[in-house]
């Protein structure tokens, strides 16, 4: 007799992993799950907020946690593409040019700030992030196994910024909003003092081989015809919506799906429920649909208003 | 203070300003149903409606704003008082089509609201009805349905389809014209019909239709010659007799004056005709010709029960023939009439206006002093005509005062009306009582559907002569000098130069074919959809079981038959909705079941099922429990991977019984 679907739970190391990371990040229960479903999707994520809010935090502790190296590389207006891939210099002893990695040869990247670099330097990193390879003077160069790019970004009202482009923001299989903490999380975060001392203390739950295990895993995940259906009729809807410029590609409906894997494994199912496509819907879908008045993108209400005219199949 | 009456606030109807992109679609729908009104409407109703037109479409191509009232107000007035001056009057059918293309085209100029847009529509809708007045034919038919469709389809994007594709609307526009077709045949067919037009259509509605005149003058004939239209078909049961015995009587002249031929009254007696042959049956179906004779082949014997025959063989209907008609009639080919003639007839078959055509008088004198028997006096004027250079010729000179002796000595160039003229003046002249019978000769079997078509070019006029023991004989001067008129018609018998109607001598074959189908098809369209008439609509019922149809059983029939159609469609509908799965089943009445709890428990459309159950939860904590396993249940079944057949029969007699235990009432 298989169990009711609600009543599994996900492998261990996994739950651990969660458990530990909610204990440094305080009252970020969403964000934090979303986070990990992103990187069980094999996506990488987008962060966009205030600075101080937690993001690095955030980026380091999954790294440490599971088991990954981690870089992390501050965008600059003037960074070069060659300051993330890596240069050649040249080897006296040796007589020879000598590939010096850039920090982008690591699992987890926290590429911070990342629209204060020029478009340029960005897609160096995003061609990085769509190819798993970097390619410098002409040799192509494959980059560790799982590769896991957060990026953050500031409000793009800032001054000083290169919003990224609409091509590039799809990449990104999800984007987040940390927000301040609540209030009983920002007093124990202050009874406890900076988190920096916490992060370094955390001894990691999984190895990598683990993590693809369960990877591999959450593509397993039972998604029903009636669950493709409801996938296919939130798409339609966004792409027949009068507020948004375009709706969601092919790829976002994919990614869709793939992260609602990945959430109804963390909350220990085996079968995706349209709960879960509902759970990463906003953080999925806002940065994929621009207004069709004005710049910018959907908000997370808007966004759920859309899902909300879309029934059940 | 506010002084409003609350109630004024609340009638006022709810702004829904109209959609821009509607508009070309709803200036193409008055287009098309305005449009075909410039046949029959005065030129300046055209121009306006045309510039109102032109001018909406330009101010949405520039998308300025629309005219102030007091200007539409003017235009308006003014149009309408035109009406008035060009009608004399605002009521009626064309002041009435013309007052409603005017509010068609004057509307367009204040389309705010969609409300405006569906006003168009409507009248469009109505004014779509009005080219009933003017023609029934095919090609009508075809444009309303066409029309209709693309009012439907704008109707359609007026409500909130405005961003689909053109030929999306338009075809959901043609499958809802199509499900309505069922109701349109029920209504068609049951609807109590009515004898004669329903709002009494003026009596000129059929002024200016072409056809034979109660008079007969040189040339009357000629001009009828050249119309191609349709006087009527034959549908023959048997065979069809051969074209030279075709003879189609329509009035019979007897009085002569002024070189015009005329009917005089006579007084009403029955004709005595002796059968000499076999009868033969047909039913001709004619075109409408605002006369009331009807056209039978020589001699009739039985005719339809209204009609009646006079003494001189011709056939009457009791009124001017305003609409297409069929008759059933039986006729002799070969037949004897009034071999005692009254002498009142006989003594008019003999007149003459006095001091005219004195030649023709001398001719004929003479030729009685070397014979005057009858038989061959006539056959000595045939001879006459045979052999002296007579042409048989659509371009006959115009004649004077002694028409005849002009024609027989100077000219000898004429058409049939001149030769029967002629030779009657000259039988009379000898003492012979004649006459001269209009009608049609011939006609042509249109190879595809069968049927004789007579048209105006077979218009003809011939001679009788009364004979003693013989009674009236029909003598055709013109099968003397052409004789390939009679036999092959007219085509045949005229010089190639000569005008014709078109079509009527053409070589191509597939022209030809093309016009038997096309006339073919006209006439099935005739016969089944125009000639549905009340008495065949009789017919059928008591077919159909109505013994006695009035108004209450037909009502009955077609309430019964439209409830049939409305049910077998519903049926048809549900059973194109897929079947439900059985959980999904299950599922639907937990959902209902809850909310009878309580009116906020409803599960809204997008909520899923673990949400739903969760909140059932949280707000009946004593439905928890059960909420949450049958919300968890139903995931499972729903979008959990297949189950063994045995698993999955277990799971849903388990969710089956969770449901029924649920309490049908809200706990306390």
């Amino acid at each position: 007799m298989p169990l009711p679907a609600s009543q599994t739970s996900p492998g261990d190391g996994i739950a651990a992993v969660l458990d530990a990371a909610n204990r440094v990040i305080l009252g970020k229960d969403t964000q934090v799950r979303l986070a990990l479903a992103c990187l069980l999707a094999r996506g990488h994520l987008l962060i966009e907020d205030l600075p101080g809010v937690g993001k690095t935090t955030l980026a380091h502790t999954l790294a440490r946690l599971l088991g990954l190296d981690f870089q992390r590389i501050q965008f600059t207006s003037d960074m070069l593409p060659a300051d993330i891939l890596g240069v050649s210099i040249f080897d006296r002893e040796h007589a020879d040019f000598r590939f010096l990695p850039g920090p982008i040869f690591t699992q987890v990247v926290l590429a911070d700030e990342i629209n204060r670099a020029t478009p340029k330097t960005q897609s160096a990193l995003l061609e990085a992030m769509e190819e798993h390879q970097v390619t410098a003077e002409g040799i192509t160069r494959p980059l560790p196994e799982p590769f896991f790019v957060i990026a953050t970004q500031n409000p793009a009202h800032q001054v000083g910024t290169f919003p990224l482009p609409e091509s590039q923001l799809d990449r990104f299989l999800l984007r987040l909003e940390l927000g301040y903490p609540d209030s009983r999380a920002e007093r124990a975060l202050l009874e406890s003092g900076g988190r920096r001392s916490q992060v370094a203390a955390l001894t990691p739950c999984l190895t990598p081989p683990a993590l693809a295990g369960f990877q591999d895993e959450v593509e397993r995940v039972h998604a029903a015809p009636p669950l493709l259906d409801y996938v296919q009729a939130l798409v339609e809807a966004s792409r027949r919506a009068p507020a948004f410029r375009h709706g969601l590609s092919p790829r976002a409906a994919l990614a869709l799906l793939a992260v609602s894997r990945a959430w109804a494994y963390l909350a220990g199912r085996r079968q995706v429920l349209p709960e879960d496509v509902q759970a990463v819907w906003p953080a999925l879908a806002c940065h994929r649909l621009p207004l069709a008045q004005g710049s910018g993108h959907a908000s997370p209400e808007e966004a759920l208003a859309l899902l909300r005219g879309v029934a059940l199949p | 203070m506010n002084w409003r009456l609350p109630w004024r606030r609340q009638r006022r109807p709810l702004p829904s300003p109209l959609p821009h992109s509607v508009l070309p679609w709803l200036l193409l729908c008055a287009l098309a149903t305005a449009g075909p009104h410039t046949l029959h409407q005065p030129l300046w109703l055209t121009a306006i409606a045309g510039l109102v037109l032109a001018w909406r479409a330009w101010l949405w191509l520039r998308q300025l704003p629309l005219p102030p009232r007091w200007l539409l107000s003017l235009v308006s007035l003014g149009s309408l008082a035109a009406i008035v001056v060009e009608y004399r009057t605002l009521l009626g059918r064309d002041a009435g089509v013309s007052l409603l293309v005017l509010f068609l085209a004057l509307k367009l100029m204040e389309l705010r609201q969609r409300r405006d847009g569906v006003v168009v529509l409507m009248l469009g809708y109505f004014l779509l009805l009005t080219h009933y007045f003017h023609s029934q034919s095919i090609p009508t038919g075809l444009w309303m349905l066409l029309a209709l469709v693309l009012l439907t389809a704008t109707l359609l994007r007026l409500h909130g389809d405005d961003r689909a594709r053109p030929l999306a609307s338009l075809r959901y526009a043609g499958v809802l014209t199509l499900q309505a077709l069922p109701f349109m045949l029920v209504l068609y067919l049951l609807f109590p019909r009515i004898s004669g037009p329903l709002w009494g259509l003026p009596r000129d509605a059929h002024a200016g239709l072409s056809g034979l005149s109660e008079t007969m003058a040189p040339g009357s004939l000629a001009n009828l010659i050249q119309n191609g239209s349709i006087a009527f078909r034959v549908q023959f049961q048997g065979e069809t007799p051969p074209r030279a015995q075709l003879y189609w009587r329509g009035p019979v002249l007897d009085h002569f004056a002024d070189g015009v031929w005329r009917a005089r009254f006579l007084p009403h007696r029955k004709p005595q005709v002796e059968a000499r042959g076999p009868e033969v049956a047909y039913v001709t179906t004619l075109e409408p010709h605002n006369q009331r004779w009807l056209l039978a082949l020589d001699s009739p014997t039985a005719v339809p029960a209204e009609a009646s025959i006079g003494h001189d063989l011709q056939v009457l209907a009791p009124a001017p023939l305003t609409s297409r008609s069929r008759q059933a009639f039986r006729s002799v080919l070969d037949y004897r009439h009034n071999r005692q003639e009254q002498p009142l007839v006989l003594q008019r078959a003999l007149q003459l206006p006095a001091e005219r055509n004195p030649r023709t008088r001398e001719l004929a004198e003479q030729w009685r002093r070397a014979d005057p028997r009858p038989a061959s006096l006539v056959q000595r004027a045939l001879a006459h005509f045979r052999q002296e250079p007579f042409f048989y010729t659509l371009r006959a000179p115009l004649l004077g005062r002694d028409g005849v002796d002009e024609f027989l000595f100077a000219t000898r160039r004429g058409f049939c009306e001149h030769y029967a003229s002629a030779f009657v003046v000259l039988m009379r002249a000898a003492g012979v009582p004649a006459r001269v019978v209009t009608g049609y000769q011939g006609g042509d079997i249109n190879p595809v559907d069968g049927y004789l078509t007579v048209r105006q070019s077979d218009a003809h006029a011939w001679a009788e002569v009364w004979l003693e023991d013989q009674g009236w004989r029909r003598v055709d001067p013109t099968s003397a000098i052409s004789p390939a008129r009679i036999e092959a018609g007219i085509a045949a018998a005229l010089p190639d130069d000569e005008a014709l109607p078109l079509l009527a001598r053409v070589d191509l074959d597939w022209l030809v074919r093309l016009r038997h189908r096309w006339e073919a098809a006209n006439n099935a369209w005739n016969q089944w959809v125009l000639g549905y008439t009340p008495e065949r609509q009789r017919q059928l019922l008591s077919r159909l079981g109505l013994q006695q149809p009035d108004w209450r059983n037909m009502s009955a029939a077609l309430a019964a038959a439209c409830g049939l159609l409305l049910l077998l469609l519903t049926l048809w509908s549900l059973g194109r909705r897929p079947r439900l799965a059985p959980e999904e089943r299950l599922w639907q009445r937990f959902c209902r079941r809850s909310a009878r709890l309580a009116p906020d428990l409803a599960r809204a459309p997008w909520e899923g099922p673990l949400a739903y159950g969760r909140r059932l939860g949280e707000r009946l904590p004593t439905l928890a429990p059960q909420a949450e396993a049958i919300a968890g249940l139903y995931a499972t079944l729903r979008y959990g991977p297949p189950l063994a057949p045995r698993d999955r029969q277990q799971l849903l007699e388990r969710l089956a019984a969770c449901i029924r235990e649920l309490p049908s009432r809200r706990p306390s």
